[in-house]
C-alpha cells in the first residue's frame, strides 16, 4: 500500500523550546490514521506543518510522493482544534467564501454546499449570522467547510469537541463515509475509544518524539502481556486458585461470578502459547470464560507515554 | 492572485456592511457641521452681549467724543463722581468694569498709571482696545506739548505694501502662501487622520479574526502575508468609499445649513466694514483673486498630485503594517495600548513639525529632516510640496519610505504570522522581537 502522506525527519523549534525532534511518520493511502499523544507533546505543530501555516526548520513533507507545495492547499481540508467562524458574517457567504479560498469556483462550491446543507438538513441556515447559531450548530458548519471541496486527505483535530453525542455520532458516521469514498483521513484526538473505533494506524508523539507507530492490531500485539482472564467452574475455588498463583504470575479479576466458580487473570510465559494454558485449566474444571486480554489504546498510550518519560 | 482579490472584497464587504460603518458615514459630516454652526452662533451670541463700561477721567485730557460706544461695548461717563462713589456705582449697576484715569503731573506718568477696575478678569482683546484708545489719545495731547502739527504728521504717513514677483518677473500674490500652508496642511492632516482611523480598523479587523478563532481555518488556505495585505487593502478601500461620500456629504450639507442659518465666514469674523472702503476691498480682492488662481494654476499640481497619492499609499501600508502586526501579537483590545504610543508619537510628531516648522521655514532643517524620516514624510512632505520641493528631495524621501516600507511590512508579517497563532498571554517587547527571529 503506498503512502499518500510521508513527513521525513521534521525539526521544529520555538526559540530554546523544541517542539518536533526529527519526527517522521507515514500516513498510508486511504483509512484513518490516529495522531495521539500528551497535551503539548507537539501534535499541533506537526498538524500545522502539515498545513503548511508554519514553516519547518528542517526536514521534508511528500504529498502523493511529490514534495508539498504551497499550491497543494486544495488537496487538504483541516479542521483545527481551534477553531470558528465569523461571528457577524452569514453562514451561507462565509461557507462559499472559505471554499473559494480553497480554491473551489464559485458554481461548484454552491452545488456542493447545497448537498452539504441538504445532507445535514440545516438548508434554512443559509441567511442566518453566526452569532445566531448554538455551538453545536456552528460546529456543523465548520464540518461542512473542511470537507465540502473533497480533499485527498483530511486533517481532524478532536472533531468531536463540542458536539453531542447524537451528532458526535453523524460526524463519526460522516468521517466513515468520506474515507468509504477515498479520502484518507488524519485524526488527532484525546479520547481514546474513538481511536479503538476509528483507525487503522497510529503515531504516538510525546515530548517532541514520535515514540511509537504502525497499524493497531500490529501495535497492540506488541503491547500485549500474555495475560488472559478465566472463568472456571469448580467444587473448590479457593484451593484451585492457590495452585494457580503458586505455578502463575496473577492478577485479580472483577468478573462477576458465583461461590462455585473462580475468575482470575493469568499471565503466561511468551513461550508458551494459550494451548498450553487451555489444556492446564480445562484439566482442572469446567471453562466457562477465556478470553486473551489485548490491551485497549487507552493503555498502550499510558504505558508508552510512561516509559518513555522514564527513559 | 486570486485569493487576494477575494479577501480584499470580503474585507470590503464587512466594513462597508457593519452598521457603525453606515452609521458614522451619514452622521459624521452632520456632526462636524453641526459643531461648526454651534461654534458660529455661540460667537454671535458672545458679540450681541452689550458690555457697559464706566470711565472716571481726573486728568482732563479726555474728551466724550474719546469713548465711541459701540455696538458691542457702551461707555458711561463718570467723571463727575469721586473714585469711590464710581466705584459702588459701577459695582451696584453691574457694569463690566471702571477706567480710572488719575490726576498726574505729566502725560507719561498719567499713561502708566491708568487703572481698569473689573469684578471677573477682563478680556484681553477688551485691554488692548482700551489700551489703544487711552495711548492714542495722550499721543496727541503729547505731539501738542512738543508743539508737533498733528494735521501734518497724519499726512506724512505712508502706508507701504509691498508687491512680490518672482526674477521671471511674474507678480504673485501674498495670500497664496496662506494657500499654499492650507493645501499642505489639509493634504497632511488627512493622511493622519485616515491612517489612525482605517489602521486601527485593521487592527481590530485582525483581533476580531483571532477572538473568533477562525484564523487557523484562513491560513491553512492562504499566506498570512496575503491575508494581512488583504485585510489592508480592503480596508482602505472602504476608507476611500467613506472620506469620499463624507466629502460630498460636507459640501451639500455645508450649502444647506450657509442657506438656513445664513452663517458666512465674513460675519463669523464680525467684521463691520463700512460701505465705501468695502466697494475699494472687493476691487482689491477680484484682482487679487485673479492672481491667486494664476498662483494657483502655477503650483506644482500634478507633482501635489501624485506625491499625495504616492504618500497617502505608502504612509498607510506603513503604519497599517504595524497596526496589523499588533493586532495579530495580542487577544484583545484593551493589551494593544501598550504598542500604541509609538505608533502615535511619530504620526503626531509628523503633524505638529509640520504647524511649527513648515509654516515659518518651509525648506530649514528641521522640515526637510522630518520631510525625510519615513515615519513622519508622508505627512511633512506634502505640507513642503506646494512651496516647492527640488525632486531628487522628493525621490530621496520616497526610496527611504518605499524601504522602510518593505522592512516594516517584513517584520510586520513576522510577527503576524507568529501572532495570530498565540493565544492566552499578553506578550512584551521581548517576546515580539523573538518572534521575529522564528
Amino acid at each position: 500500500m503506498s503512502n499518500l502522506l510521508e513527513v521525513r525527519e521534521l525539526v521544529k523549534q520555538y526559540g530554546d523550546y523544541t517542539a518536533l525532534k526529527n519526527v517522521s511518520i507515514n500516513v498510508p493511502q486511504g483509512g484513518v490514521f490516529g495522531l495521539l499523544g500528551p497535551n503539548g507533546a507537539g501534535k499541533t505543530s506537526l498538524i500545522r506543518i502539515i498545513n503548511q501555516i508554519i514553516l519547518p526548520d528542517s526536514g521534508s513533507i511528500f504529498f502523493n510522493g511529490k514534495e508539498l507545495v504551497p499550491g497543494d492547499v486544495h488537496l487538504i481540508g483541516y479542521l483545527p482544534e481551534e477553531r470558528g467562524l465569523y461571528k457577524s458574517m452569514k453562514v451561507g457567504e462565509q461557507a462559499l467564501y472559505l471554499a473559494q479560498l480553497k480554491g473551489m469556483p464559485k458554481n461548484e462550491a454552491k452545488a456542493q454546499l447545497k448537498y452539504w446543507f441538504d445532507k445535514f438538513e440545516i438548508g434554512d441556515w443559509w441567511n442566518k449570522k453566526v452569532q445566531e447559531l448554538s455551538k453545536g450548530m456552528a460546529q456543523k458548519v465548520q464540518f461542512i467547510v473542511t470537507v465540502m471541496h473533497r480533499p485527498k486527505l483530511l486533517i481532524f483535530d478532536e472533531p468531536f469537541s463540542g458536539f453531542d453525542p447524537i451528532n458526535a455520532n453523524l460526524i463519526k458516521d460522516e468521517i466513515l463515509q468520506l474515507r468509504d469514498e477515498g479520502a484518507t483521513v488524519i485524526f488527532s484526538t484525546h479520547r481514546m475509544e474513538s481511536v479503538e473505533e476509528l483507525c487503522e494506524h497510529i503515531a504516538l508523539i510525546n515530548n517532541s518524539e514520535k515514540i511509537l507507530d504502525g497499524k493497531l492490531n500490529v501495535v497492540k500485539q506488541q503491547f500485549k502481556s500474555n495475560l488472559y482472564e478465566v472463568v472456571l467452574k469448580v467444587e473448590q475455588p479457593k484451593q484451585l486458585q492457590k495452585e494457580i498463583e503458586d505455578k502463575f504470575t496473577t492478577q485479580p479479576s472483577n468478573l462477576a461470578i458465583n461461590d462455585k466458580e473462580l475468575a482470575i487473570k493469568i499471565k503466561i510465559d511468551k513461550n508458551d502459547t494459550s494451548n498450553d494454558l487451555l489444556t492446564f485449566l480445562s484439566s482442572k474444571g469446567e471453562l466457562r470464560h477465556f478470553v486473551e486480554m489485548i490491551p485497549s489504546v487507552n493503555d498502550i498510550f499510558i504505558k508508552a507515554v510512561n516509559s518513555h518519560r522514564n527513559g | 492572485m486570486d485569493k487576494l482579490k477575494l479577501i480584499i472584497k470580503r474585507e470590503f464587504i464587512s466594513k462597508v456592511r457593519n452598521k457603525t460603518f453606515l452609521v458614522m458615514t451619514i452622521l459624521s459630516p452632520l456632526i462636524v457641521i453641526g459643531l461648526g454652526v454651534l461654534i458660529g452662533f455661540l460667537t454671535k451670541l458672545n458679540q450681541d452681549s452689550i458690555k457697559t463700561i464706566a470711565y472716571l477721567d481726573e486728568s482732563g485730557y479726555f474728551l466724550e467724543s474719546d469713548f465711541q460706544s459701540s455696538p458691542s461695548v457702551l461707555y458711561e461717563n463718570f467723571s463727575g463722581d469721586s473714585f469711590e462713589i464710581a466705584k459702588s456705582k459701577v459695582e451696584s449697576n453691574e457694569f463690566y468694569g471702571l477706567l480710572y484715569i488719575p490726576r498726574k503731573d505729566s502725560i507719561v506718568d498719567v499713561a502708566s498709571n491708568v487703572q481698569f477696575y473689573s469684578k471677573k478678569s477682563p478680556n484681553i482683546i477688551m485691554v488692548s482696545t482700551l489700551e489703544s484708545l487711552v495711548e492714542g489719545r495722550l499721543e496727541e495731547e503729547r505731539m501738542k506739548q512738543l508743539g508737533l502739527d498733528i494735521k501734518k504728521l497724519n499726512n506724512s504717513k505712508v502706508s507701504a505694501s509691498i508687491q512680490l514677483s518672482d526674477f521671471l518677473g511674474e507678480k504673485s500674490s501674498k495670500l497664496i502662501n496662506g494657500m499654499k500652508i492650507g493645501i499642505g496642511m489639509s493634504a497632511g492632516y488627512m493622511i493622519m487622520m485616515f491612517i489612525i482611523i482605517y489602521g486601527a480598523m485593521v487592527m481590530r479587523s485582525v483581533i476580531e479574526e483571532k477572538t473568533s478563532r477562525i484564523i487557523e481555518v484562513i491560513i491553512s488556505s492562504v499566506k498570512p502575508f496575503e491575508l494581512m495585505m488583504g485585510k489592508i487593502v480592503g480596508t482602505a478601500l472602504a476608507g476611500l468609499l467613506q472620506f469620499t461620500i463624507w466629502g460630498i456629504l460636507l459640501v451639500i450639507i455645508g450649502v444647506i445649513a450657509s442657506s438656513i442659518f445664513g452663517v458666512e465666514p465674513v460675519n463669523l469674523e464680525g467684521v463691520n466694514v463700512p460701505v465705501e472702503q468695502s466697494e475699494v476691498m472687493k476691487e482689491v480682492a477680484s484682482n487679487e483673486a485673479q492672481l491667486i488662481f494664476a498662483e494657483i494654476m502655477k503650483l506644482p499640481l500634478v507633482t501635489m498630485f501624485i506625491s499625495f497619492i504616492i504618500y497617502f499609499i505608502g504612509g498607510y501600508l506603513l503604519y497599517s503594517s504595524i497596526y496589523a502586526a499588533i493586532g495579530a501579537a495580542v487577544d484583545n483590545e484593551t493589551d494593544t495600548q501598550q504598542f500604541m504610543l509609538p505608533v502615535l508619537i511619530p504620526l503626531m510628531l509628523g503633524v505638529y513639525v509640520g504647524f511649527a516648522a513648515v509654516i515659518s521655514d518651509p525648506h530649514g532643517p528641521i522640515s526637510t529632516v522630518f520631510s525625510m524620516i519615513p515615519f513622519t514624510s508622508p505627512i511633512v512632505m506634502l505640507m513642503r510640496i506646494p512651496f516647492g520641493v527640488a525632486w531628487w528631495e522628493i525621490l530621496i524621501s520616497l526610496v527611504l519610505l518605499l524601504a522602510t516600507f518593505l522592512i516594516i511590512v517584513w517584520f510586520a508579517a513576522k510577527i503576524y504570522r507568529i501572532g495570530i497563532l498565540m493565544y492566552g498571554k499578553k506578550p512584551t517587547y521581548k517576546e515580539l522581537y523573538k518572534w521575529m527571529r522564528y
